[in-house]
């Protein structure tokens, strides 16, 4: 006769990829780097806030992993701007996860007090619950998805240290109230950053240039 | 979201556990999942019917047990339970809630053979 017993597990669903984000973020460290992971729809305009990002980082070391479920564009993109960018296609797959990020990382041998932008797949809803071994996930929002983004998708907010509400150029031709887009956003996050931003104007982009020199100035072990 | 990637992180920690205590077979799978961890729960029972297909836990039986949704308000600085995510404080009425629980999404036990 077979016997039943009962076995305590007490373990996350996710610890497998936790463990794999656990060793990037080590890495990551190690390297006195930092790291961010770009969060938003598709269509917010990720690669072109990257592009400008890049062009006004000059000098700083840094490295770019893109993911998309198909096509290389967006790699072919950013090192058209002559930075390092590994494209990983995630196939039917609606997100990042730490395996593929510490794959992706293999190939890029990151430098010293270097920044790394992994932008992930564009999608407001499963890349909120993987942990890649960033530092903080950015959230990426245009004026034109509407103020009720963040109230539709909380999670993604949620997560997210800051988040850059970009295409305020389009502002006027699109009825949006910023206001409430930022008051939406602080509902879902009373404790998140918002900058205004137009990567395709320049507007407010001395700013989260700034952002990120700061926080990546903070990290131990940078300067060195 | 996502459910087919869940059910085969539970597939291995099902089939890691299988190796460690030594089990050839899984009667009942129990999950803990969060209010506010964005699980479907009629897909999260179709993908696991079908991604534990061929390992120690087909045709085991998948319970869920839901755990409450909790958030720090800004306002009283109090932590509460609330039922949605965009729910006010039901303490201070405050619309400033930040989650601090209910995003859990954990394998409790198994019953095995």
């Amino acid at each position: 006769m077979t016997q039943e017993r009962l076995i305590e597990i007490e373990t996350d669903i996710l610890a497998k990829n936790d463990r794999y984000a656990d060793a990037n973020r080590a890495v990551i460290s190690g390297l006195g780097a930092f790291a961010i992971n770009l969060v938003s729809s598709p269509g917010s305009g990720k690669t072109t806030l990257l592009c400008k990002t890049i062009e006004m980082l000059g000098d700083q070391p840094l490295a770019v992993i893109e993911g998309d479920q198909q096509t290389a564009n967006d790699a072919e993109r950013i090192r058209a701007t002559g930075a390092k960018a590994v494209q990983v296609n995630t196939g039917k797959g609606c997100h990042l996860d730490g395996h593929m990020v510490g794959h992706a990382m293999e190939h890029l041998s990151l430098e010293k007090n270097a920044m790394l932008f992994i932008e992930n797949v564009g999608n407001l809803v499963c890349p909120a619950g993987f942990d890649l071994g960033e530092d903080c996930k950015v959230a990426v929002i245009s004026v034109t998805e509407g103020e009720d983004k963040p109230l539709k998708y909380p999670d993604m907010f949620t997560v997210s240290e800051i988040a850059l509400l970009n295409k305020v150029d389009l502002a006027p031709y699109c009825d949006v109230d910023l206001d409430l887009y930022e008051a939406n956003l602080r509902r879902v996050n009373p404790g998140i950053e918002i900058l205004r931003i137009s990567a395709r104007t320049g507007e407010g982009m001395q700013a989260w240039v700034a952002w990120l020199r700061d926080r990546l100035a903070a990290k131990p072990g940078a300067g060195v | 979201m996502h459910e087919m990637s869940l059910c085969e992180g539970v597939r291995s920690v099902i089939e890691e556990a299988a190796v460690k205590n030594g089990f050839t077979g899984v009667k009942t799978v129990r999950l803990e999942i969060g209010k506010f961890a964005g699980v479907e729960k009629p897909a999260l029972e179709f993908a696991f019917d079908v991604v534990m297909r061929g390992s120690v836990a087909e045709g085991a039986a998948l319970v869920m047990i839901d755990l409450p949704g909790r958030a720090m308000c800004y306002d009283c600085l109090k932590e509460v339970s609330i039922e949605n995510r965009l729910d006010c404080c039901p303490d201070c009425g405050g619309g400033k809630l930040m989650p601090v629980g209910g995003d859990e999404m954990r394998i409790k036990d198994l019953e095995v053979l």
